[in-house]
């Protein structure tokens, strides 16, 4: 239940979509785009999110592509989870969207929410950090297409009034060998104790991880020190890890120590899958 | 009919979606309550401002603490809403009553509720330390029970003792003793529907309940007691209830639904928790911290048992102490143990207050015995199921309440142990190294369970017939997912020898027209409310009888009821259908005999005493069921997770009535014991805050990560049960945590003495013994 | 621009249309109990994690909790009550797969959307497609035997 009234929009156009948002700000209204919905309706009942009116985007048709191109995959923002797993254009990414909540809600889920979530895993993003892949945004001024790493810090630094539109992959980075593991605190569903994602291109591994703090992310000197394979992958992933860009989390999934520990055997497990293979 | 798998009366309402539970009778003009809670577990409330909240259209009534009777079934300690301070996180301090659900909940968040926090205590032994802060400092002030003894000045609301045989003579006895500690914290019976009451209080005072409840009957006579209303005046009703497991025995919403009718003049209003609220603000399942020594001779004979169970109540005693007294009451588990003292200890905390849970204590001390059990095995170098064997309880032997036990009042708990050696293939391996990283390992336990519920507990049943000889059957047994109304239907068909499907069953409760049970509860719906259907259907056949010997013109004694007739013993050919008797005979003149048949029947525990407050020497219930209990997990030694392969539980169930049934409800309660045993707790931060009251950080098993199940059954008939049949809505349970725990000890070589078994803890464990060693 | 927080929305409902007055905030589950009194589909926990409210819109499970009844216009609802003999409902009933029956209408309607989209299911698919929905009473055995019979039966006549 939404505790609070709002107004329900639904635009067939990106213009008309950027066009709602400014005219509803301008009302000294907070409108809010609105995707899948589940987490703003999950958010709303903690009194954690609030809007006066919400601009759905999954009836644009920018939203909603899901084009293989030779040079080029595009995903539409608005693709529900378990879309991108049965087209299965990209398979580490529907891999890491299979593992996110649970099959029916991820009807619902869709990437471009699972990517600008206020829920700090966004696993969905894992993949897309390592493809280094492009995100187009619209906005007041049209529509604009960035390198992910531009705009992905921590979680997506949008401008006011502006959302994201699609996800453009180079197809190269869907045939890679790349593994994706999400451990949890127990079981097969819920939030991630932590989640790696790998791939290796050619020589060299990138890795992204959620759950280990409290956003997900891709570091250089991170994967630099995993690459030094002079040395042995004990020694790496120790050098690794002292590389993280936070504190790692201690919550209730699981302790600090302990995430470590996890992260310790997933690293190696991969390193020795991945270098091997 | 006794031991088919008949298929439950309701299943058809229930898989078309037609079946009906207390929060889908939407009514318009029903108003609806929002409950404001604490957000702190221990604090006074400085001030309360509620007149923001009428700034939102549609708020009919805030209401707050002040001026309400303390409430409580064994010991009144419980304002109904939080007055003066709060005890734990979740508790009611304002109800606010609007014309919807959204205008109720937009104010409840303008109430301002202004607190001085209190240090808070988060653990039983941190309340029993010295100059620990008391969560209820007018403990003495309360009135309470005959049999309640709570301790002043100290946070301790209940102590059970158990003192039988002499303990110096036991540790003499013993060559080898093993002492060991254990705990888990409180969680939840998360019941898929959460809990609900409406209220209504009509003109000429009639008050009308409708609650999701296992306890229609103790609602109406509590808010009697408390509230001072005419008994009679008040009617509950029970629609079907959607999982309950002890969680809806306590009586909560009912009281707060009643005082928002109230203040409304009397308007229907509907209290309906939320899932965050159903988890933390209405009653939880107990935490335990305990303590467990046991002393036996070489050849393994147990000779003496210490046993101290510290359970955190929470901040309210109400059920609690019951189950600390139960747990006290079965505390050796099912062991032939001559000399034994313990101490169950109902300790208040500042968290949720606990309630019943499926199995109602001994799921928790049995973890804490069978754990101390292969502890023992493993010091005296002894097979597991062996020692379990050799002191396995007995006929002739007495309980730590010392009953003395016999044939019928106790199952076969040997035929149970070997009906588990064979099916877990026991002496092929109890622990196999697959590969470097994995292993499996089986863990064993034994669990035994009597009812403790009133000595004058009592169960009532009535029997209508329709115009065409078939019968409507009424018990005061509440729908709770157990299908006892459908054992009962076949219990009563058996007897009348007519189809099931001619027996009707109401599958509401009505306080003003359905016989009492007491409570549904303690897996005694089949034996009460067996038991009364019986006496019911007696009593009908003595009045068809009645009716069937003038017309048939043949003396009682030599007639017959079965098959819709009336008949002769030795010439069936002569005989009258029942359907031309039930509503009195007519003759082809017109005259008329006989009149509508109603069948009474009714049944009361017999033979019950309260525990003696010194010894704890009475007879809690009627009949033991025992059963033996194992897991098979794989575990993988880098990691520490593990995967449950099998669960196995052979129970003796004394009769099985319902094939299918009886498989259903042991395998859902080892389904939950499990759940319990390797997921499930409230995580409280240094505040005793509750952080996880969510399916999304409180995930119970779900599906696909089942185990294969395998229930089996021991038939040694209790000799005054219905068919012989023993209480089995709970057992498959009991023995699951312990089970699991002690075939993870074993796969991880490390003794697990904590739940719930996440991956961490065993990881922890497996750290400090390494630590430790160097 | 400025729209009253209530509209009047027009719903297909198991096959039927219904035209209502509710909030646009309104959840999808909310309409279908307050407005259409089709109380089947049940609240379990309004956060998307248990799978009780579970209904089929334009086929695909959906939990009706997370989804507002006005983003559903255009399209087609099922409830339980839509259900008429669909085999997974007597298989249910002969599994003996639920006992209190709370979450059965999701899991019914979710078991159904597996059984009419995956006659292939393997046991990989139907665990990532049930682990959507919460059970307390039973073992989930019992519903894993329930869908399967239906699969198996499917397959049999094809």
């Amino acid at each position: 239940m939404i505790p609070f009234d709002l107004t329900y929009h639904r635009p067939s156009s990106i213009s008309e979509a950027v066009q709602l948002f400014e005219q509803i700000q301008k009302q000294g209204k907070t409108p809010l785009y609105y995707n899948g919905g589940t987490e703003i309706i999950t958010l709303s009942r903690l009194n954690l999110v609030f809007a006066d009116a919400v601009i759905d985007i999954k009836h644009i048709p920018e939203c909603r592509v899901l084009d293989r191109k030779q040079n080029e995959l595009t995903l539409g923002a608005a693709l529900s989870l378990t879309t991108i797993e049965e087209a299965n254009p990209f398979p580490l990414l529907a891999k890491a969207a299979s593992e996110v909540a649970d099959h029916t809600a991820r009807n619902q889920i869709t990437l471009g929410g699972n990517v600008c979530g206020q829920i700090f895993y966004r696993e969905t993003v894992l993949p897309l950090l390592l493809a280094d892949c492009d995100v187009v945004i619209a906005g007041k001024s049209g529509l604009r297409q960035h390198s992910i790493h531009e705009v992905f810090d921590q979680h997506i630094r949008l401008e006011p009034g502006e959302f994201l539109v699609q996800i453009k992959v180079d197809p190269i980075y869907t045939t890679m060998p790349h593994i994706h593991i999400k451990r949890r605190k127990q079981g097969n569903v819920g939030y991630p104790l932590v989640t790696v994602s790998m791939i290796k291109k050619e020589r060299d591994l990138r890795v992204a991880f959620s759950g280990v703090c409290p956003f997900p992310f891709r570091s250089q000197a991170v994967e630099e020190q995993l690459n030094a394979r002079h040395l042995p992958i004990e020694t790496r992933i120790v050098r690794a890890l002292q590389q993280l860009p936070e504190p790692i989390l201690d919550d209730v999934e699981g302790s600090a120590e302990y995430r470590l520990f996890v992260l310790k055997n997933i690293l190696t497990d991969m390193l020795i899958a991945l270098e091997e293979g | 009919m006794i031991g088919k798998s008949v298929i439950r009366k309701e299943a058809w309402d229930k898989v078309t979606g037609r079946a009906k539970y207390t929060h889908d009778y939407l009514e318009t003009g029903m108003l609806h309550a929002k409950l404001v809670i604490s957000p702190y577990a221990h604090a006074r409330i400085r001030e309360i401002d509620t007149k923001k909240a009428f700034s939102i259209p549609g708020v009919r009534a805030v209401i707050t603490g002040e001026g309400l009777p303390l409430t409580g079934e064994d010991l009144r300690d419980r304002p109904p809403i939080a007055f003066e301070k709060v005890r734990y996180h979740g508790e009611v301090v304002a109800v606010v009553v609007a014309d919807t659900l959204v205008q109720a909940e937009q104010a409840a968040r303008l109430v301002r509720v202004v607190y001085d926090p209190l240090p808070a205590v988060g653990s039983p032994r941190e309340a029993l330390e010295e100059g620990a802060p008391l969560i209820h400092e007018r403990l003495g002030s309360y009135q309470k029970g005959k049999y309640t003894y709570p301790e002043p000045n100290t946070n301790i609301a209940h102590r059970t003792k158990i003192r039988k045989g002499n303990m110096k003579k036991g540790w003499m006895e013993s060559d080898v003793v093993v002492e060991a500690s254990f705990s888990f914290s409180p969680s939840d019976h998360i019941a898929m529907e959460t809990r609900c009451a409406t209220a209504e209080i009509l003109p000429d005072g009639n008050i009308v309940i409708v609650a999701s409840t296992q306890s229609p009957f103790m609602v109406k006579r509590l808010i009697s007691a408390y509230f001072g209303e005419d008994v009679g005046k008040i009617v509950v009703r029970t629609p079907l209830v959607g999982g309950a497991y002890g969680g809806k025995a306590p009586v909560q919403l009912e009281l707060l639904a009643y005082l928002a009718s109230k203040a409304v003049g009397g308007r229907k209003v509907s209290v309906w928790n939320t899932r965050e609220q159903d988890m933390i603000t209405s009653p939880v399942h107990i935490g335990l911290e305990a303590t467990v020594k046991l002393g036996c001779t070489t050849d393994g004979y147990i000779k003496a048992a210490e046993i101290l169970f510290l359970f955190d109540g929470g901040a309210y005693s109400d059920k609690a102490i019951d189950v600390t007294r139960a747990a006290a009451t079965d505390c050796t588990g099912p062991y032939h143990i001559e000399n034994v003292w313990c101490d169950s200890l109902c300790v208040y905390t500042n968290h949720p207050y606990a309630s019943p849970f499926r199995s109602f204590g001994h799921c928790e001390q049995a973890f804490a015995i069978e754990r101390t059990i292969d502890l023992l095995a493993e010091k005296l170098n002894m097979d597991k199921l062996e020692l379990r064997m050799k002191n396995a309880i007995r006929p002739g032997h007495t309980t730590p309440t010392q009953v003395l036990l016999n044939q019928s009042n106790v199952g076969n708990l040997p035929a149970c142990i070997r009906r588990l050696y064979e099916l877990i293939q026991w002496d092929e391996w109890q622990r196999i190294e697959i590969d470097a990283r994995t292993v499996r390992a089986k863990g064993v336990s034994c669990s035994w369970k009597t009812s403790t519920i009133d000595t004058d507990a009592s169960s009532g049943a009535i029997i209508t017939f329709n115009p065409d000889g078939s019968v409507n059957l009424m018990s005061g047994v509440v729908e709770i997912g157990t299908g006892t109304k459908t054992i009962l239907a076949q219990i009563l068909a058996e007897k009348l020898k007519m189809d099931i499907n001619d027996v009707h069953v109401k599958m509401e409760i009505d306080t003003q027209s359905t016989p009492e049970h007491w409570k549904t509860v303690a897996s005694r719906g089949t034996f009460m409310g067996g038991r009364a259907v019986l006496e019911a259907a007696d009593d009908v056949i003595r009045q068809l009888k009645d009716i069937a010997a003038c017309i048939l013109r043949a003396p009682i004694e030599d007639l017959e009821v079965g098959y819709g007739k009336v008949f002769l013993r030795d010439d069936p050919s002569i005989y009258i259908p029942i359907k031309d008797i039930a509503y009195g005979y007519k003759y082809p003149n017109g005259n008329a005999v006989g009149g509508q048949i109603i069948g009474r029947g009714n049944y009361i525990l017999r033979h019950l005493t309260p525990l003696d407050k010194e010894t704890g020497a009475g007879k809690p219930g009627p009949e033991w069921t025992v059963c033996a209990h194992a897991v098979e997990i794989e575990f993988d030694k880098r990691d520490c997770t593990y995967k449950i392969i099998k669960a196995v539980s052979v129970i003796d169930v004394g009769k099985v009535l319902n094939f299918k049934a009886a498989l259903g409800q042991v395998m859902g309660a080892m389904s939950m014991g499990l759940s319990f045993a390797s997921r499930e707790t409230f995580l409280f931060d240094q505040y005793e805050r509750v952080l996880n009251p969510q399916f999304r950080t409180y995930q119970p098993i779900r599906f696909g990560e089942h185990p294969e199940y395998i229930a089996d059954f021991i038939e040694t008939p209790q000799i005054d049960a219905p068919y012989g049949a023993r209480g089995v809505g709970e057992h498959g349970l009991i023995g699951m945590p312990a089970a699991l725990a002690n075939a993870l000890s074993i796969a991880a070589e490390v003794p697990l003495n904590q739940l719930p078994l996440f991956p961490e803890l065993i990881w922890r464990t497996k750290k400090g013994e390494q630590y430790d060693s160097f | 621009m400025i729209r009253a927080p209530k509209c009047e929305m027009t719903l297909m409902v198991n096959g039927e249309k219904h035209s209502i007055v509710a909030r646009q905030a309104d959840t999808l589950l909310f309409v279908l109990r307050n407005y259409l009194g089709l109380t089947g589909s049940k609240p379990g926990c309004l956060n998307g994690d248990c799978g009780a409210c579970t209904v089929l819109i334009d086929g695909t499970p959906i939990k009706s909790c997370m989804i507002l009844a006005i983003e559903t216009i255009g399209k087609s609802i099922t409830t339980i009550e839509g259900l008429h003999d669909a085999p997974i409902q007597r298989a249910f009933v002969e599994q003996f797969a639920f006992q209190c029956g709370y979450c059965t209408p999701g899991f019914i309607m979710n078991a159904h959307a597996l059984t009419e989209h995956r006659p292939d299911a393997d046991d990989e698919t139907i665990r990532k497609w049930l682990e959507s929905n919460i059970c307390r009473c039973t073992s989930y055995r019992e519903i894993e035997q329930a869908v399967k019979s239906v699969l198996a039966e499917g397959q049999k006549q094809e």
